[in-house]
């Protein structure tokens, strides 16, 4: 699963590539920083999250809000890396299978 | 997918809503319709969803259906909304939390998930709905005329969020028209409010689709964050 979760963060920044005004390159794999010291800005955050819930809805047949009162609340965000992120959809999505 | 302009419309079981629906779906947009209840017509080029306009999870979910079926969404009509004539002094809680649920959160969720679809092909109209009572200041109305004072902040900010991704958010506030949701008001009442009017007469619905039309037009690019008053209010 996370593997695939990763897979669609990549593929939602290729997808937002080009409104992006600083490119994010994605040498470090997951370490890839995005937002909070990373190259995304408010803006850029807002384009690849959308993106990614429509990426994961699609592969996972399962509707998912990443941007919700849990993520905004946490010590450390989840927006921060590449990795973050995508350990914070794994939760959201198993929460979501197991209902 | 499809060729014609997909529009969706909020509370089209009656009034104005239902005649938006009748007049979009005639001029060949595909609508997407939603309330509460059970709707008693058949439309061409009309899809409906019953749900709550304020519960997240079903509104996504028609959103989500919305997407994988005709792949794009260029209007929204945030026309759903409830109120209750009622001194304040007589206004349960259960009624404000039901007025301000549906008016101004079933607003909110429909615009965030609308412009999450029509951001991708960089265009999108949205509209809302305020009302005469939040200028006239209207006594008996007090949740209501708050909320829709709530949609007229929120168009205006949503209009500066939206502007980048191509989508504009203005809203139109009808006088009153003759539906529901002035049911409970005394005729003699009526006639003092009308009076109040530039143009003394209850609105028609097809002068606000007249507004409607004037937003929606692809070319209508510059016009967002207005509030557009009928009646000479």
């Amino acid at each position: 699963m996370k593997e695939k979760i990763i897979n669609n963060i990549y593929k939602s920044i290729e997808e937002i590539y080009e409104s992006m005004d600083v490119k994010i390159s994605l040498e470090k794999g997951i370490e890839t920083q995005l937002f909070g010291g990373g190259d995304l800005d408010s803006l850029g955050l807002v384009n690849l999250i959308v993106s990614v819930e429509q990426n994961i809805e699609d592969e996972f047949n399962v509707i998912i809000t990443i941007a919700d009162d849990r993520a905004l609340s946490q010590k450390h965000s989840p927006f921060r890396t590449v990795g973050s992120l995508a350990d914070y959809i794994e939760i959201l999505l198993k929460e979501k299978l197991n209902d | 997918m499809t060729d014609k302009p997909v529009m969706i419309i909020t509370g089209t079981r009656k009034g104005i809503g239902k005649y938006l629906a009748e007049y979009y779906a005639n001029k060949e947009f595909q609508v997407i319709g939603c309330s509460r209840g059970h709707i008693d017509f058949e439309l061409d080029n009309y899809l409906h969803f019953s749900l709550d306009v304020s519960e997240e999870f079903p509104v996504k979910k028609m959103f989500s259906e919305i997407r994988k079926k005709y792949g794009q969404l260029d209007i929204l009509i945030n026309n759903a909304g409830i109120a209750s004539m009622n001194h304040s002094l007589l206004t349960p809680i259960s009624t404000a939390r039901k007025i301000l649920d549906t008016n101004v959160i079933g607003t909110f969720i429909f615009s965030r998930e609308a412009a999450k679809l029509m951001k991708k092909n960089h265009f999108g109209r949205i509209i809302n709905f305020s009302t005469f009572a939040v200028p006239f200041k209207l006594e008996g109305e007090a949740i209501y005329a708050a909320s829709k004072a709530a949609i007229i902040t929120l168009t205006e900010i949503l209009a500066r969020e939206y502007a980048d991704f191509g989508i504009t958010v203005n809203a139109v506030a009808p006088p009153a028209v003759q539906t529901d949701l002035i049911r409970g008001v005394p005729k003699e009442k009526m006639q003092i409010l009308l009076k109040r009017q530039a143009i003394s007469r209850y609105g028609d619905p097809k002068e606000v689709c007249n507004v409607i039309d004037f937003f929606i037009k692809p070319e209508n690019e510059m016009v967002t964050g207005q509030i557009i008053n009928l009646g000479g209010v």
